[in-house]
C-alpha cells in the first residue's frame, strides 16, 4: 500500500484547482494506486486561525478510513496546546504548522514551543517548504518559503521532536541533513514531492547519500499531479523492500 | 511513438563534471518511459566560456557540432535543434544553413534577445525557408528582467509569430516556471504557436487549462530537465484524452510541424 503524507482537501485561494473535494481526492488516489492519504485543510493555511478548519478535517477523516487528518496548529494563538492534544486523541499522525503563512518567525519561540509540545505528546510536526513554485505564485501571495535554517533550528529545539518536511528540493535536504548531527537528522523525514528524478537524478542521489530511511511518499495533490511521485519511483531501480519503505514503511517510524 | 520535443544534452566542455552520467541517464530514463526520439539542443558551453543564454559564436558552433555528433551516435533516437544567438545575425543564419544541410530539424532560440525584437526576423525567415520549427525559451509571464537571460514571455513570442505566420513556433516549457495561465491566454488565438508541456511544474489544473486554451492539436509532449514530471503529465493525459487526441500530443503534432521524414530512421 502507498501512503501519501502530503495531500490536501479544500479550495485554494490563489487559482482554480480541480479536484479539491474529498471524493475527488479519493478518485485521484484510486487512479494512482495510493491507499491512504494524510490530509491537510488547504484553505485553513491562509486563515488567521488555521485551526478553524480542523473540525471539518477531523469529520472528513472520520468518515473515510483511507484518510488520516493532519490538523493545523498556530502556536502564536492562545490555547494551541489543546489542539495538539486533541490531534493525538483523534489518532492524527501529525500536526502541521505553516509559520511563514501565519506571519510568525519560523524558528522563533512559538515554533520552538510547538516542537516541544508535539515531541512531548509523541506526535510528528509537518512543515511545508512551499506550496507552489515561487515563480508562479499570485502577486499577492507573498509568504516566504520555509528556510532550511528554521528546520535545523527546530529539530535542535527538542530531542523528542520528529519532523516531516514536505515540498523540499535536493539542495534544501542536503543543507539540513548534513547541517545536523546524525541524531538530529534521524528525526527528520522528507517527502519526495519536490525532488527531481532523471536526468538530474536528485532522488537517486539522495537515497544513496542521505539514505532511503529518511524518505516518505508524498505528492502535494491536488495542487500537484500525484502521478509525479509514482513516476519518480518507477524510474528508479529500487529493491522491493526499499520501495515499500518509502511508499509506506518509513511512515511507521515517523508516526508509530 | 513518443517524441520529447524539449531535451538537452551536456558535453565535455561545460562546467558539469557529470555530463556523461546525465546524458546516459536521459537516454536510460527515455527507454523506460518509451521515448522514441529526444529532440534536443545544446546551449553553448552551458556557462563555461560564455553564458548559457548568451552563447558566443564559437560556443554555438561547438554546441551544434556536439548535437550533430550525438545524432550520428544515436540515429535511432536523437534529433537536433540548431542553437543560435540572434545578436550575431550573420552567424545565426550561417549556423541554420549548416545545421539544416546536416539534417537538424529545428531552431532553438534561448534567451539572448527578446522574442519580439526585429533581430529575430531574419532567424525566423531562415527557419521558415527550410521548414524548421522554432523552439523559443519562455518565462511564463515575465514581470521583470532576470540576471543571465533576456527572457521572453508568451506575448512577445506571439508578436513574433504573427509576423511569421507560416513558421511554427514552440512555446517552451509551459511547466517551467511562471504564470502559465498568462501564457495560455495569449497563445489561444495565435494558431502557429504550439505549447510544449515540459518543465518541472506539475500543477493540478495546468493540463486541463492547456487543453481548454489550444486543444490537443497544439500540444507537444516534452520533458526538458525532468523526465519524471514529463512521464507524470503523460500518465495524467491518458486519463484526460481519448486515444486519438493522446496520439496527437505524444507525437503526431510534432511529426506535423517538424520537416517531413524527420522521424524516419535511415
Amino acid at each position: 500500500m502507498i501512503t501519501d503524507v502530503n495531500a490536501f482537501v479544500g479550495g485554494y485561494p490563489w487559482r482554480r484547482v480541480p479536484g479539491t473535494a474529498p471524493r475527488d481526492l479519493l478518485q485521484a488516489m484510486d487512479r494512482t494506486g495510493i491507499g491512504e492519504a494524510w490530509i491537510s485543510h488547504l484553505p485553513g493555511i491562509f486563515w488567521r486561525d488555521p485551526s478553524e478548519g480542523n473540525a471539518w478535517l477531523l469529520d472528513t477523516a472520520r468518515d473515510e478510513r483511507r484518510f488520516r487528518p493532519v490538523p493545523a496548529v498556530h502556536p502564536g494563538l492562545a490555547g494551541w496546546e489543546e489542539i495538539v492534544l486533541r490531534a493525538v486523541d483523534a489518532g492524527a499522525p501529525a500536526v502541521r504548522a505553516d509559520p511563514t503563512f501565519y506571519g510568525i518567525d519560523p524558528a522563533g519561540t512559538a515554533m520552538r514551543r510547538l516542537v516541544g509540545v508535539a515531541g512531548e505528546a509523541g506526535i510528528a510536526l509537518l512543515l511545508a517548504v512551499r506550496l507552489e513554485d515561487g515563480r508562479q505564485r499570485h502577486p499577492n501571495d507573498r509568504a516566504e518559503e520555509l528556510p532550511a535554517a528554521a528546520v535545523r533550528a527546530l529539530v535542535r529545539a527538542d530531542q523528542r521532536a520528529r519532523i516531516l518536511v514536505t515540498h523540499a528540493d535536493r539542495s534544501f535536504i542536503d543543507e539540513v541533513h548534513f547541517g545536523s548531527t546524525p541524531d538530529e537528522a534521524a528525526r527528520i523525514w522528507w517527502d519526495i514531492s519536490w525532488v527531481w528524478g532523471p536526468p538530474e537524478d536528485h532522488l537517486e542521489t539522495l537515497l544513496s547519500t542521505v539514505g532511503a530511511a529518511r524518505f516518505v511518499f508524498g505528492t502535494g495533490q491536488p495542487l500537484r499531479l500525484p502521478e509525479t511521485a509514482v513516476a519518480r519511483l518507477d524510474l528508479l531501480d529500487l529493491p522491493g523492500s526499499t520501495r515499500a519503505a518509502i511508499e509506506t514503511g518509513n511512515t511507521r517510524m515517523l508516526a508509530p | 511513438m513518443l517524441i520529447d520535443v524539449h531535451a538537452h544534452f551536456l558535453h565535455a566542455r561545460t562546467p558539469r563534471a557529470d555530463w556523461r552520467e546525465r546524458n546516459a541517464s536521459r537516454l536510460r530514463a527515455g527507454d523506460r518511459v518509451g521515448i522514441t526520439f529526444h529532440v534536443s539542443s545544446v546551449l553553448g558551453s552551458w556557462g563555461l566560456t560564455s553564458p548559457i543564454y548568451f552563447p558566443s559564436p564559437a560556443d554555438v558552433e561547438e554546441a551544434n557540432q556536439v548535437q550533430r555528433d550525438l545524432e550520428r551516435e544515436h540515429p535511432d533516437r536523437i534529433r537536433g535543434y540548431i542553437t543560435v544567438n540572434p545578436n550575431y545575425t550573420t552567424h545565426a543564419a550561417a549556423e541554420i544553413a549548416r545545421g539544416a544541410v546536416a539534417g537538424m530539424i529545428g531552431v532553438k532560440l534561448a534567451a539572448s534577445r527578446r522574442a519580439d525584437d526585429p533581430l529575430l526576423d531574419p532567424v525566423c525567415a531562415a527557419a521558415g525557408e527550410r521548414g524548421l520549427p522554432i523552439l523559443q525559451h519562455i518565462w511564463q509571464h515575465r514581470r521583470r528582467d532576470f540576471p543571465g537571460q533576456e527572457a521572453s514571455d508568451a506575448a512577445e513570442l506571439c508578436a513574433l509569430a504573427r509576423r511569421h505566420p507560416t513558421v511554427s513556433f514552440i512555446l517552451a516549457h509551459i511547466g517551467g516556471g511562471g504564470d502559465w495561465l498568462h501564457s495560455l491566454a495569449v497563445v489561444r488565438r495565435v494558431p502557429n504557436v504550439y505549447v510544449d508541456l515540459s518543465g518541472s511544474g506539475v500543477d493540478g489544473g495546468m493540463l486541463e487549462a492547456c487543453l481548454a486554451a489550444v486543444g490537443a492539436e497544439r500540444l507537444l509532449w516534452g520533458c526538458d530537465l525532468t523526465i519524471d514530471t514529463g512521464w507524470a503529465k503523460l500518465r495524467y493525459l491518458e486519463h484526460l484524452l481519448v486515444p486519438a487526441d493522446l496520439e496527437l500530443v505524444r507525437w503526431r503534432n510534432a511529426a506535423r510541424i517538424f520537416p517531413p521524414r524527420a522521424f524516419e530512421i535511415a
